[in-house]
């Protein structure tokens, strides 16, 4: 069963797909946590990308890349929710709509 | 095979992230991320790169969608009132999003060379992986190691209020 193999534009496709529905993400969700979830969407898509092409130019660096991606990403999840807990206890309030002020 | 599967989890992903943009309240849309999360870990395996899934669900669906359960339900966030946000968003980004989908989709599907992928499990094997990440970058992998650990402290500083409850109480009873 090795009849039909994907091609590589398909998951190009996918991942370009799953971008824009994040940056979709980001301009119409209004609570904060959702659209910070958003770019991480962003962040996997992008990831995607990037197995995709080391797949194909057997290249080992392009998966490498990717785990440094993922522990950046966890590193800016783990602050930027200290940062969302923060914004709450100083206005009581996740939309976005009314955190609009850089000043507490 | 291969296009089976492939064909069930991109539609997965692709269901769980629209699912992520119609939910109202935000524990469903990070049970959607998860789902999404999970099924990109499906692809990597299908694209050869075991490694990466193992890490994909372990990091991501693991830690970090479950730091963001844990901040949703300790901040009680309530569903999100439907506002309609600002007008640039919608008169300039939303067309934007669709130019660039427009423009990616061109470029990929134009480009030439691309070919096929194919299941094959010894193309990029993880012993591979490991070697070139502990001898060609280990400095990327030691500064990555000292970001890991600042993010933590900024994280704790971040988080704790000024002349914390819990500090006082401990004072007190003293």
């Amino acid at each position: 069963m090795y009849a039909q193999n994907v091609p590589l534009s398909w998951y190009l496709l996918l991942s370009a797909a799953l971008f824009c529905l994040g940056i979709v993400g980001f301009l119409i969700k209004r609570n904060l946590i959702t659209v910070f979830m958003s770019i991480e969407l962003m962040l996997n898509a992008v990831n995607l990308s990037f197995v995709a092409f080391a797949h194909q130019w057997h290249m080992v660096k392009g998966q490498i890349f990717v785990f440094f991606v993922m522990m950046v990403a966890a590193a800016e999840a783990a602050v930027g929710l200290a940062i969302i807990i923060a914004v709450f206890r100083a206005r009581s309030t996740l939309a976005v709509d009314r955190i609009d002020l850089m000043k507490l | 095979m291969h296009l089976i599967l492939f064909l069930i989890f991109a539609a997965i992903c692709l269901a769980g992230a629209i699912n992520l943009l119609v939910q109202t309240h935000p524990i469903n849309s990070a049970l959607s991320l998860i789902v999404v999360m999970i099924s990109l870990a499906v692809l990597y395996l299908m694209l050869g790169a075991e490694f990466l899934a193992a890490a994909q669900i372990i990091v991501y669906s693991g830690a970090v969608m479950v730091l963001f359960v844990f901040v949703v339900m300790l901040l009680n966030a309530g569903r999100e009132e439907r506002t309609l946000g600002s007008k640039a968003a919608r008169r300039v980004g939303l067309p934007a999003v669709v130019a660039v989908m427009a423009v990616l989709a061109t470029l990929i599907l134009r480009a030439q060379g691309l070919g096929a992928t194919t299941l094959d499990p010894e193309l990029i094997p993880t012993a591979e992986l490991s070697r070139v990440l502990f001898h060609e970058l280990l400095l990327p992998f030691e500064v990555t190691s000292v970001l890991l650990l600042i993010a933590i402290l900024g994280a704790v500083a971040l988080a704790r209020v000024e002349g914390s409850s819990v500090d006082d109480a401990e004072r007190t009873a003293k």
